[in-house]
């Protein structure tokens, strides 16, 4: 499943990327395999979300937040 | 003699780094620029004690020494030079103590270049409130290196931070995860090429030596080529380390940090978002948000921009009494002085605008903002980021431009400041109240709707909305060399630190003044010799008649004789010459070339419309005298045809012209200093007044 799927108030488990580069700045920024992520709330036109991750609230694209795959 | 030693201060963003440093510099700081590369370089001086002086240096803010931006490149830039006269003696590493494993990251890295380190934990305070604790003293046992616990914000550990970097003994920090594990046979070979002994530098760079001009071309095929040959996979190298750092640093934290309260830290961020970032009252705050700052910007400005200007004036006068007649005193007074006048002048404006961007950036509103719009300013080119300067810009486009800095990804960047400018700036205002004044009949439709307000409102529409076109023009245009992305931290609410606030003012205007000042005093005294002098068989003449008539001494005559002697010669100065001559270029738009004159004149600022317009029309200067410039010119007669000049079609053709037209040098000056090369800015200034020809021709031959 990828992160883009869910809902604000869900979460899930970091398992892999599907982006190479994009992996090496979300890792960087604390989204490490392992690692639970939330889904905070959307921006309100649906885009970009926000989510919590390692201790602190990060937003990103969806198009991004998809290359991120969770369980 | 004081030694001095040079200090780096390195970080994550959002760390509170610029507070440490404007603490430990105070207003003893400049900006200079790092060669070859759009990021400011901000250098400040501190007295450690005793009589140890340190040059500190403040690198942008990055989560990484991989760059992903123009700013974050240049952090490795300097800390792998040691040529560079910005290479650091010691490193201070600013981390922030509620999220110090992410913040740590960057630490490992710079730590394995082998450079001295002192680590300034910061917000320790805030930790402490969150329910987090942090034993300082394990931590600093562990990594090898001294530990100082800091509250930049409250002014607290700065003295013991100044204290440890006096500490010559620095200790090397042991090192961390094991980098040559990652690439052993190609970072020996980097090593015994580049001659070092750090296992992590040679890493670095053989990822990164194509952004580095230490380099012959031979040497960069030497990279190129033992990269080539152990397979040396930049990106998943990369990925590899930031894991196996992560894991040293697990280690490392366990037993440091005790988290008890990971609950109740966001509840009042949270609570703020689902109002601020909520669909409905989201747009309405920030719509008020905008009111506001747009108006402030107007009213506050309104009364010390009268000041400056009457301040000038006074000087003007003041000299002309007071100083020697003569084309040195008339130069400097009319030329420089003016000029100087016209740099001034914007200070209120821009103090004022980024007053407020410093507190909507501090205390984290402004990232909400990037976050609830980046969508509809992605659909034309731009990002979430280009929101704050296309703001701006309704009051003056220099300050916006300054602020597009913000914007990472250099594509969005680009085209935020090619199209600023195309945002009516308050510096039209003038000149469109005096056209609709002109043109547009003093009505009321359906009894309560203004139709010259109207009018005025359609400008301001149609400025946005050639701003999104052109955007979304230049969006297919412009090739993106890095990728562009919005991976943000969105920092919790927190005060204004009001010291920052006043510090980005005073660092603002002063840049301002400093850097676009030059070029706008040089085109000012280019202008003044450009209207004071003409052909001088022609100025003669005119001096000889006026003579006549003064001898005559004609009462009647006497009143106006200053006004139209200095009429006459204006319409023979060579500015007169340049307007008789583009004359043939503007008269499909409808211009004479009185209004020719203007428009050359126009070119420095916008605002000499009106005041070269008065000129011409021989009426005395002054906002309260629109009134009579207005009836000039609506009885202006063309004199060929003997009909009026200012007629609907030319009224609004003009208009057109002054809403698309780049005529603005201190916009020019700031785009290029913001963009290091001339491509840029003259890029703009062709789109810009190519559009504005384009649109006034349809406009006066549909119209005429």
């Amino acid at each position: 499943m990828k992160l883009s799927q869910l809902n604000p108030g869900e979460q899930g488990t970091i398992v892999a990327f599907t982006d190479l580069d994009m992996s090496v700045k979300l890792m960087e920024m604390g989204c490490l395999p392992g690692e639970i992520v939330e889904v905070e709330r959307l921006a309100p036109l649906g885009d970009p979300m926000a989510i919590r991750v390692a201790g602190y609230q990060l937003c990103l694209r969806k198009n991004e937040a998809s290359m991120i795959i969770i369980e | 003699m004081a030694s001095t030693i040079k200090i780096a201060l390195v970080g994550n963003p959002n760390t509170g780094k610029s507070t440490l440093f404007n603490l430990l510099t105070g207003l003893n700081q400049k900006i200079g620029n790092f060669p070859g590369i759009t990021v400011d370089k901000k250098i400040g001086y501190s007295k450690l004690g005793g009589d140890k002086l340190a040059e500190i240096i403040d690198l942008p803010g990055t989560y990484s020494l991989y760059p992903k931006s123009r700013d974050e490149r240049v952090v490795f830039q300097v800390l792998a030079d040691k040529t560079n006269a910005s290479y650091p003696d010691l490193m201070v590493v600013v981390v922030d103590a509620t999220n110090m494993r992410r913040n740590l990251l960057l630490y490992t890295q710079v730590a394995d270049l082998g450079i001295p380190i002192v680590l300034a934990l910061n917000m320790t305070d805030m930790a402490m409130k969150e329910g987090i604790n942090v034993n300082v003293d394990k931590l600093a046992e562990r990594l090898g290196v001294q530990v100082v616990a800091i509250s930049a914000r409250s002014n607290k550990g700065i003295d013991a931070l100044k204290r440890a970097l006096l500490n010559t003994s620095i200790a090397t920090q042991v090192p961390g995860a094991d980098m040559l594990a990652l690439a052993p046979e190609a970072i020996a070979k980097s090593k015994a090429l580049l001659g070092t002994d750090e296992d992590y530098y040679a890493l670095q760079i053989l990822h990164q030596h194509a952004h580095l001009d230490l380099y012959s071309t031979e040497q960069h095929q030497a990279f190129a080529d033992i990269k080539a040959e152990h397979g040396f996979e930049s990106s998943k190298l990369q990925a590899a380390e930031t894991i196996s750092r992560y894991r040293y640093l697990g280690s490392i934290l366990s037993g440091v940090i005790v988290d008890t309260g990971a609950l109740r830290k966001f509840a009042f961020s949270d609570k703020l978002d689902r109002i601020l970032t909520n669909k409905f009252s989201g747009f309405l705050i920030f719509f008020l948000i905008l009111f506001f700052v747009f108006n402030s910007i107007f009213s506050w400005s309104a009364y010390p921009m009268e000041l400056i200007e009457n301040g000038f004036v006074w000087l003007t006068e003041q000299g002309h009494a007071h100083l020697p007649d003569g084309v040195l005193t008339n130069l400097f007074l009319d030329g420089v002085v003016a000029g100087l006048g016209g740099i001034v002048i914007f200070i209120p404006q821009i103090a004022i605008l980024f007053a407020f961007i410093s507190i909507l950036e501090d205390t984290g509103y402004m990232a909400r903002v990037t976050f609830m719009m980046d969508k509809i300013m992605r659909k034309f080119g731009l990002s979430g980021k280009s929101v704050v300067p296309m703001i701006g810009s309704l009051a003056c486009a220099v300050p916006s431009i300054m602020s597009a800095r913000n914007i990472e990804s250099w594509k969005d960047r680009i085209i935020t400041i090619m199209v600023v400018p195309l945002v009516s700036c308050s510096a039209r205002l003038p000149v469109y109240t005096l056209l609709i004044s002109l043109i547009i009949p003093e009505k009321m439709i359906f009894g309560f709707i203004n139709l010259q307000g109207l009018t005025l409102m359609g400008m301001y529409v149609i400025s946005i909305l050639a701003a999104i076109i052109v955007a979304f023009v230049m969006k297919l245009i412009i090739k993106a060399k890095e990728k562009s992305y919005f991976i943000m931290e969105l920092p919790v609410y927190r005060m204004p630190r009001w010291s920052n606030v006043l510090f980005t003012m005073y660092e603002k205007s002063k840049t301002f003044v400093l850097e676009a000042g030059k070029v706008i005093i040089a085109i000012s005294i280019i202008l003044w010799v450009l209207a004071s002098y003409g052909p001088p068989k022609r100025f003669n003449e005119i001096d000889k008649k006026y003579a006549l008539i003064e001898a005559k001494k004609d009462s009647t005559a006497i009143s106006t004789l200053e006004r139209d002697k200095a009429a006459e010669r204006l319409e023979n100065s060579y500015a007169g010459v340049i307007g008789h001559a583009i004359e043939p270029v503007i008269r499909p738009l409808g211009f004479d070339w009185k209004i020719g004159i203007a428009l050359v004149t126009s070119f420095a600022a916008r605002e000499a419309f009106v005041g070269t317009m008065a000129t011409i029309y021989s009426v005395d200067n002054g906002d309260e005298q629109v009134g009579t410039i207005r009836n000039k010119m609506a009885a202006a007669k063309n004199a060929d045809t003997g009909l009026p000049v200012f007629t609907f079609a030319t009224g609004l053709s003009l208009m057109l012209f002054y809403a698309f037209a780049m005529q603005c040098m201190s916009t020019v000056a700031v785009v290029f200093r913001e963009t290091k090369s001339w491509k840029w800015p003259v890029i703009q200034l062709l789109y810009m007044t190519g559009m504005a020809y384009v649109a006034s021709l349809i406009a006066f031959q549909l119209l005429k």
